[in-house]
């Protein structure tokens, strides 16, 4: 146990251990001091000053989250000092940034705003500086708008790609009056190594960083009645929407959110549970033919240990740093884009509707998923196989729009086809998911067996630990894998980009502890911590979720991705030479591209 | 109070008897003599903040580790300071002598002199000395000391900013605690000390503390190095002793129309003709890393504040919102008050957001700003308007 | 334009290629060509694993690593107090009048470019100027005009 420290704040005792910080201190006496750049998913900063406090003996005023605690400490943190110099320095954030606040992306989930309406700054005597300095809105990614005027330089983004993803798209540049947040040489997002990932939007306290929206478009084309607009669901939406209209963290919603896209107009209510199945049938097959061209065919050209795909953010990322590496990833699509490929094709002729007339929309808890729809690649079915990809945020932002009370939907289910799905594709929604439902399936298929863990729970590859390994025996497999009788199926998990370069440095480096396959997400916790979830984001909060992610796992009838009947009737009607066969090489898998380094 | 007339002393640019023999008459001492005689001599941080430096080198003493560091802080940026320059040039060896004996209370093995680009000019020569220097320490010390070049950037000359900037990164100063006894350049126990400071140690220890202690004040011992400047006839850089008052200093130096001296340089105090009687240069007084800035009647304090904002809109790291944000508001305050597009009313908020500053600033270079602002708008309002 | 892989390499041989390297790296490149140019930054990025927009972010927190486009002779005119009491903005028009361009701008021919910096420490033989690393002080008219000429001339 740490040393303990007492100290007093406003003249209440309170012991801490030591090491910890005066803002945390006085959280333990329930005491609110606001902060600004402060997020407790990253280091301190202390730039912001304004969770300042008064320090008995001390001359200045220190920052209560950069500042540790001593024994005998006497804090005061709502002396009429403080108040003033904190409503200054609230004062002074508010004169830099541009205050169109009615007219902002962010308007109502903005920590600026809360606090200026907290310290009722009207009638602020300083100057507007925000026409002083040459800013830039960038608009060019289909993923991230980066709005300089609205940045209060906070560095939260900056120190989310550094330190959460290891990308440093995003630094400091400049200083004094010139000081901004830059790109290299402040180029466009999308002509550097930025991924996409949206981690950066998640933490932007203010309107600086936001996703591209695409609320309009897709009521566009509601309203068309030429069109039939298909919707996909990610599973990490489901229990996470909840949170942006009403809801406690972690609650399960899939049933209202199949209830309300119906109503917002969607034509067909489907989900990417289908593919998020279809994938592991793809890519559980590609894993063992793998294995099987490295063990049995020797095959020089067989590359191993195989990664997954799914995720947009980490293929950027994979294809910026370490391009030699492209062949390791699984050359499946992600669900979204199978999803796509599909519903212009397969879903099209089921229907019977023109694919020039279908648009796809998917509801994705991730940006980088909007990046990945406008991949040159991704428009198998001879169209944009996703026309437009929403966010949990901006589907709530449409059900709010829509006027009726999410609340008290009923529960619905989506539709079929290509709108079942099993716990195996539910928890592709966390970190370890997809790594649970491939070995469901795989262990399977080689061993004629249940996989040998309590209710098809994979312990080892589940929780918040960056990396992962786990090892699962193959022993008594059918004749077909024969081959694979006693070997150990080597996996290793990452989620975060942090976490996902320590084991790609390894794997460059020879992969000295021998896996066979890597899962990785791009963002921390998997997607249910992606970059289009409901804003604040923490790590009590991305346990809330996943644990609702796993709930729902168990509370499904089907919970092993071949089970899924939809599956087996499009392996027989449609990709009728199985998983990895000509047609689904042709739509369901793709290729990757080297990228320059910054 | 006590005060001092104006005596000029040459002690620290007394000429070097030789290196060698220098070492040699401080090297016979131990860290306890060392630091004792430090702590005794009241030797201040000659950088500006006179953070006691005996106490300094006790603490990084006292923190455990095998990995320390001393570095000299020659990145001398404040307006109207260039004093640093004149003992890198003339007395090399006792800033080396003074480092090599903080190595030895600390035990540090490296020593870095981070020289600011701007005297990048005297690189070559200093280098020369240095290598003299390392090979010569070899027969007291492991120790080595290197040159690490500034790039231009005022902030630096703030001590972690500086670390930041010596690891490769933006001199962006670094919140505190830890301090650099503790945690400095490397994460590790660092003594770093001004220039002058270094120097002012080797003589302290070679003569003992006496003869510096028999000199200033109660709270400015010994004498200080002057970078004298403005409207006078013979500006230059003068070792004087410490605890004059400013009327004896005008006395000495000014033409006779001095209106204001700028003590302490941009981040320094203003004062006005009318109070150099009562003003005593030191740290009972108006302290100053030694920039003395002289005005005539002539100059308009208006142009003078100006400039000084200018350069802290651009030196500020940018980091704080008070310095970075604080800074530009009280330029274009000022700017608007001079324009009669604010009223003279708008000068006492402006007044009220640098003291602001400088309670909620990160680090020193903000904390600093509103001592000019203020006593320069205080003492000068009627200059500052429509 | 100037190509730099090969001075970074060295360079990085010289000083390693930990993130300390980055500062003498930095001035290594300015040493040789006075500004830093993408291509170089990139390089440096990538020699040192670094990001790209670490390296930018870093240079472009110090003044004399430029990142735009500079002559071979850098002029710098100290703008701070004492030398604008002395006639800066007199010796700044001298040598626009000169070189025929304006302070902030660089010669056709690329071989000067005029700045003004912050306080380089010659307060007391105001004004002052930097030509690259050399210092010039108590800067006349006359005086100014003669040091750009021989700068011509080299």
């Amino acid at each position: 146990m740490a040393n303990q420290v007492n100290l007093k704040i406003n003249g209440m005792a309170v012991t801490v251990d030591e090491g910890s910080t005066i803002l945390h201190a006085a959280k333990k006496l329930d005491i609110h001091i606001p902060t600004l750049c402060a997020h407790d998913d990253l280091c301190v900063a202390g730039n912001c000053r304004v969770c300042i406090v008064e320090q008995k003996g001390l001359r200045t005023l220190p920052a209560s989250c950069a500042v540790p605690v001593f024994e005998g400490m006497e804090i005061e943190t709502n002396t009429l000092k403080v108040r003033q110099a904190r409503k200054h320095v609230i004062e002074l954030l508010l004169s830099e940034h541009k205050q169109d606040c009615l007219s902002c992306y962010k308007n109502g989930n903005c920590e600026l705003q809360n606090l200026s309406s907290e310290f009722k700054v009207n009638g602020s005597i300083f100057m507007d500086l925000v026409e002083d300095h040459r800013y830039t809105i960038d608009r060019y990614s289909p993923s991230i708008i980066k709005d300089d005027s609205k940045c209060v330089r906070c560095q939260r983004c900056v120190r989310t790609c550094e330190e959460l993803q290891k990308v440093s798209a995003l630094a400091v540049s400049g200083k004094g009056a010139e000081m901004k947040i830059s790109t290299f040489m402040d180029r466009p997002m999308v002509e550097v190594v930025c991924t996409n990932c949206g981690q950066c939007i998640n933490r932007c306290p203010v309107g600086a960083l936001v996703e591209k929206d695409y609320i309009d478009q897709v009521w566009d084309a509601i309203a068309d009645p030429k069109k039939h607009v298909v919707v996909q669901t990610a599973p990490a939406v489901r229990v996470a929407l909840g949170e942006d209209l009403g809801l406690p963290n972690g609650e399960i919603v899939t049933g209202k959110m199949a209830a309300a896209l119906r109503r917002l107009g969607f034509d067909s209510v489907l989900d990417t549970n289908f593919t998020a199945d279809l994938t592991i049938m793809e890519e559980g097959t590609e894993l063992l033919l793998r294995l099987k061209g490295a063990l049995v065919d020797k095959n020089p050209k067989v590359t191993l240990p195989m990664a997954t795909s799914c995720s947009p953010g980490w293929i950027k990322f994979i294809e910026h740093k370490y391009p030699e590496l492209l062949p390791n990833l699984s050359t499946c699509k992600s669900p979204q884009q199978m999803f796509g490929a599909l519903a212009k094709t397969y879903y099209a002729q089921k229907i019977n509707v023109d694919p020039a007339n279908i648009v796809s929309v998917s509801i994705m808890p991730c940006t980088a998923k909007k990046y990945e729809a406008q991949r040159p690649e991704m428009r198998s079915s001879g169209y944009q196989d996703v026309d437009y990809v929403l966010t949990t945020r901006e589907l709530a932002i449409m059900i709010k729009q829509a006027g009726f009370d999410f609340l008290s939907l009923p529960i619905e289910h989506t539709d079929s086809i290509m709108g079942v799905g099993t716990g195996a594709a539910v928890i592709f929604g966390a970190t370890g998911g997809v790594m649970e439902a491939a070995i469901r399936t795989a262990y399977e298929l080689v061993t004629g067996r249940e996989v040998p863990f309590k209710d098809l729970d994979i312990m080892p590859v589940r929780g918040m630990e960056g990396v992962k390994e786990a090892k699962v025996l193959l022993e008594n497999c059918v004749p077909a894998w024969s081959f694979l009788n006693g070997a150990e199926l080597s996996v290793v998990i990452a989620h975060g980009l942090v976490n996902a370069d320590k084991v790609m440095k390894m794997v460059r480096d020879g992969n000295p502890h021998g896996w066979h396959f890597i899962e990785i997400m791009a963002c921390p916790g998997g997607c249910i911590g992606g970059g289009g979830q409901p804003i604040p984001t923490n790590i009590d909060i991305r346990k809330k979720r996943t644990d609702a992610i796993y709930q729902e796992d168990a509370n499904l009838p089907l919970r092993k991705s071949h089970t899924n009947p939809e599956v087996t009737q499009i392996y027989a009607e449609f990709l009728t030479e199985g998983p990895c066969g000509h047609k689904s090489h042709e739509l369901l898998h793709t290729h990757y591209t080297e990228r320059v380094g910054y | 109070m006590e005060t001092k007339s104006l005596n000029r002393v040459e002690l620290i640019f007394e000429p070097c008897e030789g290196m060698d023999a220098t070492l040699a008459s401080v090297f016979k001492y131990s860290n306890d003599e060392i630091t004792s005689e430090l702590i005794d001599s009241g030797l201040r941080g000659r950088g500006g903040a006179g953070f006691p430096t005996g106490l300094k080198w006790k603490f990084t003493a006292a923190t455990p580790g095998d990995e320390k560091y001393v570095i000299c802080n020659a990145d001398e940026g404040e307006p109207g300071t260039f004093k640093d320059r004149e003992i890198l040039a003339k007395v090399p060896e006792k800033i080396f002598v003074g480092m090599a004996i903080a190595a030895k209370v600390i035990g540090a093995k490296e020593g870095f002199i981070y020289l600011r680009y701007e005297y990048k000019f005297m690189l070559k020569e200093l280098q020369e000395h240095v290598d003299l220097f390392n090979d010569m320490i070899k027969g007291y010390l492991d120790f080595k000391i290197s040159f690490r070049l500034g790039a231009g950037a005022y902030v630096c000359g703030e001590e972690s900013a500086l670390f930041e900037s010596m690891e490769g990164k933006r001199g962006e100063p670094r919140n505190k605690p830890p301090y650099p006894t503790i945690s400095g350049f490397r994460g590790k126990p660092t003594i770093i000390n001004n220039v002058e400071t270094l120097a002012f140690a080797t003589m302290i220890i070679k003569y003992g503390a006496e003869r510096f202690k028999s000199l200033g004040t109660q709270d400015s011992r010994g004498t200080k190095v002057f970078s004298v400047s403005g409207d006078l006839p013979n500006a230059g850089i003068y070792e004087l002793e410490l605890g004059m008052t400013l009327q004896k200093f005008v006395d000495e130096f000014s033409d006779g129309d001095a209106k204001a001296v700028q003590v302490g340089g941009a981040s320094g105090f203003c004062v006005p003709r009318k109070k150099f009687k009562d003003t005593i240069i030191g740290f009972e007084g108006v302290p100053t890393g030694g920039s003395m800035m002289v005005f005539n009647s002539s100059r308009s304090m208006y142009n003078v504040l100006h400039n000084y904002l200018d350069f802290f809109v651009e030196e500020s790291c940018g980091q704080c919102t008070p310095c970075r944000v604080g800074c530009q508001q009280l330029l274009k305050g000022l700017k608007a008050v001079k324009k009669g597009e604010k009223p003279e009313s708008y000068l006492e908020d402006l007044l009220k957001l640098s003291r602001s500053m400088q309670l909620t600033a990160k680090c020193g270079l903000g904390q600093s700003v509103g001592n000019s602002f203020a006593s320069i708008v205080e003492n000068f309002k009627e200059e500052m308007v429509y | 334009m100037y190509e730099s892989k090969s001075l970074v390499k060295a360079l990085a041989d010289k000083y390693g290629r930990d993130s300390e390297a980055l500062m003498p790296i930095l001035q290594g490149i300015i040493a040789e060509h006075n500004y830093l140019n993408d291509d170089a930054m990139l390089n440096i990025a990538k020699e040192l694993d670094l990001s790209a927009a670490h390296v930018f972010g870093t240079a472009s927190f110090y003044s004399f690593l430029d990142h735009k486009e500079r002559g071979k002779f850098v002029i710098r005119i100290c703008r701070t107090i004492s030398c604008d009491m002395k006639g800066k903005a007199q010796i700044l028009r001298t040598i626009e009048d000169t070189l025929k361009i304006k302070h902030g701008e660089t010669t056709s021919d690329k071989k000067f470019t005029l700045l003004e910096t912050n306080c380089m420490g010659w307060c007391h033989k105001a004004p002052a100027m930097l030509i690259n690393d050399i210092p010039y002080t108590e800067l006349t008219t006359d005086k100014v005009i003669e040091i750009i000429q021989d700068y011509q001339n080299k």
